[in-house]
């Protein structure tokens, strides 16, 4: 944990002060660097064997570490190259609970580092092979003004964990504008104050097995399980077999409908539909409550059910059963 | 012209230079010229004609703040009322400049004030301001109106409540795209009870609450407000009450369209948008989709501009609002709209003439969507007006752009970033060459030109050659050595502005521009090959140019890592930073 250690000590600016960072001259990108970031990402890249990817992932990532729940990634200049929330899937929520920079090992922060160990590991190689080729390496590359880069990365799919950052704008956390966006019905209560924290439209990737190129879906334009899997069996269906079969059970809703429950959703197709949630683990779609999926969904994963066999044991017991509706 | 009429003029007097008319018969007439172009060029007609325009001028525009000093400015134009400055250079926008670079308008300000106490507009471009000049616009200048930001940095919200609490007469806030310190929306809580002058009012960037009452209040007093881009936090319901207010909005930037109306809200919000029948622009949209779009459809019969920027639709989401907006001239998107979004711009807005397509997602390599040549071609077989293009893709044909301008000859600006820096045509893994060949060759007006892609001499060459009118070049990873920017320098008369990074150029080819930067606003080359030596023989051989140079750290001694060069009558700076070294 050396390597934590001194970074550490660099330590100092919040990496989310402001609109408007040091960005780019002599020394800024180490020193610009806020101690939760280093903290946290100490499960990492403690596990990170090369020293000198080491210290070039700390030099880089900790921009994107810190850019993750943040605006002001794309200011740190030469040295930052400018990352997203998903290229640090497990670090972007430790990320928010930084709002103390004093005690940077709360518990919430040190159990979750924990947790992802192995998992961010992963994700880490992963990110740092995704750096080593294109566009991601270079700063101020493609030529996107600083301003809109920033609104991308806050419109870029990030684990609300509610803890924000005070940097962050309020308008970044989603938690209470989720369950709205839900219940279509529900009639406005005319309190403005509610609808502050709104959550940009939020895509998240979507990979399905055996095909090589991914999608993307746009979560917030649905608002049932139904929905979603209905678009991505859209999405999906040219060369799988989902064989829907016609049920009278979809319910219609004013936001984007399903029309049958999906094949998806039921266990009764090749196909299982996962998710990986705000700490690494994989699950099976469809277990929680449309809102909390929302808040902790990471992105989907179209697996085969064959290979779903670690959760498998719903799958069984979910065949033929209709999906609960959401709150 | 009344000009030609005037032959009885005795020759002599012409010969003398005297002007056969009264001064202020002249300086009538010269008033009438608002182009800065033809103002340039009238005041070098001989002195008369100059004192003639320097009194008559209203609008000042400067495009490189540090080329004047705000002294040389007063004491040429005394009857200013309104000033436009750009500042840093444009590849500030994309981190390439670090903080504190300077283009500070408090200099400018400091002399305004003694110089042109009734200043009504200031227009700023990628410069600083600190909330106290805001202050002082706000205390020093009784007459202001008008105050533009855009790329901007240095102040907070605090200065714009600086900007409503004083500005009595003020009819124009338009704050765009700024690294602005957003402390919380209550600046414009600081818009007096009785203040009704506003006309525009844009805070579409700023991220924080404003007091919606306020905002409505604002909007109900405000009869002659055009103009209205609310932010993201601005919702749907809301966003009616204000429609309600100011039904002859030509401008509109809407907030969130999260679908969150009850079916009795949404009905008012239709009807709130049928009467807004003016509007001729609109933006915002955030999280819009199939749901709520429809109630905008009656107010896009005269829409001439959509930004789409902020909205992520996808391809049938856009196709059905544009079958709405016949009359569109310009469209912005994000590539969420994909190739199948492209060809309906292409079959539903005839009357195109500027296209941007931004990446929603510029940095996701694992994910294959956004636009692709596919898209561009099917909307330059529909819109044959286009004229300005800025294209974000990850691929790209040689032979795809060779259609498109054909399709569409007539490109002024053209704009193409395959995101991929150094990527070939992926289907003959050639280099993009061609492509921008066949721009240069076709595209005679072109003024505007940034390439992309793997590029080698070849593309300079053509430049060089062909593009005759080309006044702005941008230049990324591309070329294979000298050859190719000394081609640009010595083809291109119109040359205004060149900014290179990441290109193989090394003092050879910035020397070889010595006579040429004289006559352009600047040059700007990060990570070449230029060298400090090659830097200062610049500055040496040219005094009137400014050579400033930024060294990356850890960089050996004599690379010249960024290097800005630009033209001056004032002088080195004196506000360089220690940073930016003056060769």
């Amino acid at each position: 944990m050396e390597g934590v250690v001194g970074i550490t000590g660099v330590g100092g600016v919040g990496g989310g002060g402001g609109g408007v960072s040091s960005g780019g001259s002599t020394s800024g990108s180490m020193s610009t660097v806020s101690k939760e970031d280093n903290l946290v990402m100490a499960s990492e890249v403690s596990s990170y064997p090369d020293e000198s990817e080491l210290e070039l992932g700390l030099g880089l990532s900790l921009g994107g570490g810190g850019g993750g729940g943040k605006a002001v990634t794309v200011s740190w200049g030469q040295f930052a190259r400018i990352l997203t929330a998903k290229d640090f899937p497990s670090v972007v929520s430790h990320c928010s609970a930084s709002s103390s920079s004093s005690s940077p090992s709360s518990s919430s922060s040190s159990s979750l580092s924990k947790a992802n160990f192995s998992a961010g590991t992963k994700r880490r190689a992963e990110s740092v092979a995704a750096a080593a080729s294109g566009v991601n390496q270079v700063v101020g590359w493609p030529p996107i003004r600083a301003y809109r880069m920033n609104s991308l990365v806050n419109q870029a799919k990030s684990p609300a964990t509610g803890d924000f950052n005070s940097t962050v704008e309020k308008s970044k956390s989603k938690n209470s504008v989720v369950e709205k966006t839900n219940i279509a019905s529900e009639k406005y209560n005319g309190n403005a104050k509610e609808k502050r924290h709104i959550r940009t439209s939020s895509f998240v990737k979507v990979n399905m097995d055996g095909k090589p190129i991914g999608r993307k879906v746009d979560l917030t334009a649905h608002n049932c399980y139904e929905a979603l899997a209905q678009t991505l069996e859209d999405m999906f269906c040219k060369s799988t077999t989902f064989n829907g079969r016609r049920s009278s059970g979809g319910e219609s809703d004013v936001m984007i409908g399903a029309r049958r429950p999906s094949k998806l959703l039921d266990g009764s197709s090749e196909f299982v539909l996962t998710y990986e949630d705000k700490e690494g683990d994989w699950m099976l779609v469809g277990d929680v409550p449309w809102g909390m999926f929302l808040s902790s969904v990471k992105r989907l994963r179209i697996m085969r059910t064959a290979d779903a066999n670690g959760l498998a044991p719903r799958v069984q017991e979910r065949n033929g059963k209709q999906r609960t509706k959401p709150i | 012209m009344n000009l030609k009429r005037n032959k009885e003029s005795p020759e002599s007097d012409e010969l003398n230079g005297v002007s056969p008319f009264p001064d202020e018969v002249l300086e009538r007439v010269l008033s009438l010229l608002k182009s800065h172009k033809d103002r340039s060029s009238v005041s070098l007609v001989c002195k008369e004609w100059y004192n003639a325009e320097r009194w008559s001028r209203t609008h000042v525009f400067i495009g490189n703040c540090y080329s004047v000093s705000p002294e040389i400015v007063a004491r040429r134009f005394p009857n200013i009322r309104s000033v436009t400055l750009k500042g840093k250079p444009r590849f500030s926008d994309f981190n390439l400049v670090p903080m504190n670079w300077g283009a500070d308008v408090r200099s400018w300000l400091d002399v305004f004030a003694t110089a042109y106490p009734f200043l009504e507009e200031l227009r700023l471009k990628r410069m600083t301001i600190t909330d106290e000049s805001l202050e002082s616009l706000g205390r020093k200048f009784p007459n202001f109106k008008a105050l533009s930001l855009l790329s901007c940095d240095g102040f907070s919200t605090d200065g714009l409540g600086a900007i409503a609490t004083h500005c009595k007469n003020l009819t124009q806030l338009d704050i765009q795209e700024n690294g602005i310190d957003d402390l919380g929306g209550g600046w414009l809580s600081c818009f007096p009870e009785n203040f009704t002058s506003l006309e525009i009012l844009n805070f579409a960037n700023l991220n924080s609450d404003v007091n919606f009452e306020a905002l409505e209040r604002l909007v109900s007093r405000c009869k002659s407000l055009k103009v209205l881009k609310v932010n993201k936090n601005i919702m749907l319901d809301q966003l009616q009450r204000l429609l309600v207010h100011a039904p002859r909005l030509m401008e509109l930037g809407t907030g969130s369209f999260l679908p969150e109306l009850t079916a009795c809200q949404y009905a008012e919000l239709e009807s709130a948008f049928n009467n807004c029948k003016n509007l001729h622009t609109l933006s915002g949209l955030w999280d819009a989709t199939t749901l709520y779009l429809p109630a905008l459809y009656p107010a896009c019969t005269s829409l001439t501009f959509l930004n789409l920027n902020d909205a992520a639709l996808q391809s049938g989401e856009l196709a059905k609002l544009l079958a709405h907006c016949p009359l569109l001239r310009r469209l912005w998107v994000l590539d969420t709209v994909e190739d199948r979004g492209l060809e309906a711009v292409g079959s539903s807005c005839p009357l195109l003439e500027e296209l941007r397509v931004f990446p929603a997602d510029p940095f996701d390599q694992d994910i294959v969507h956004g636009v692709t040549e596919s898209g561009f071609i099917a909307v330059s077989y529909g819109c044959p007006k286009l004229h300005y293009v800025l294209y974000f893709c990850r691929q790209m044909t040689n032979a795809a752009v060779a259609t498109i301008v054909q399709n569409c000859p007539d490109f002024t600006h053209f704009r193409l970033c395959i995101m991929d820096p150094g990527q070939p045509d992926y289907l003959t893994n050639e280099p993009m060459d061609e492509a921008f060949g066949a721009v240069v060759k076709t595209c005679t007006k072109l003024q505007r030109l940034a390439v992309s892609g793997l590029l080698t001499d070849l593309t300079f060459e053509y430049i060089g050659n062909y593009a005759k009118n080309l006044e702005t070049l941008s230049v990324a990873f591309a070329g294979s050595g000298d050859w190719g920017m000394q081609c640009v320098l010595s083809g291109c008369p119109k040359l205004r502005k060149l900014e290179i990074r990441d290109c193989p150029f090394g003092n050879a080819a910035l020397l070889s521009g010595l006579e040429k930067y004289e006559s352009m606003r600047s040059l700007w080359m990060s990570a070449c090959n230029v060298t400090m030596n090659g830097c200062r023989l610049l500055a040496r051989e040219m005094p009137r140019l400014n050579v400033e140079v930024m060294k990356d750290e850890e960089s050996e001694d004599s690379q010249a890592d960024k290097v800005y060069v630009y033209r001056t009558v004032a002088g080195p700076r004196t506000d360089a930073p220690p940073f930016v070294l003056t060769l």
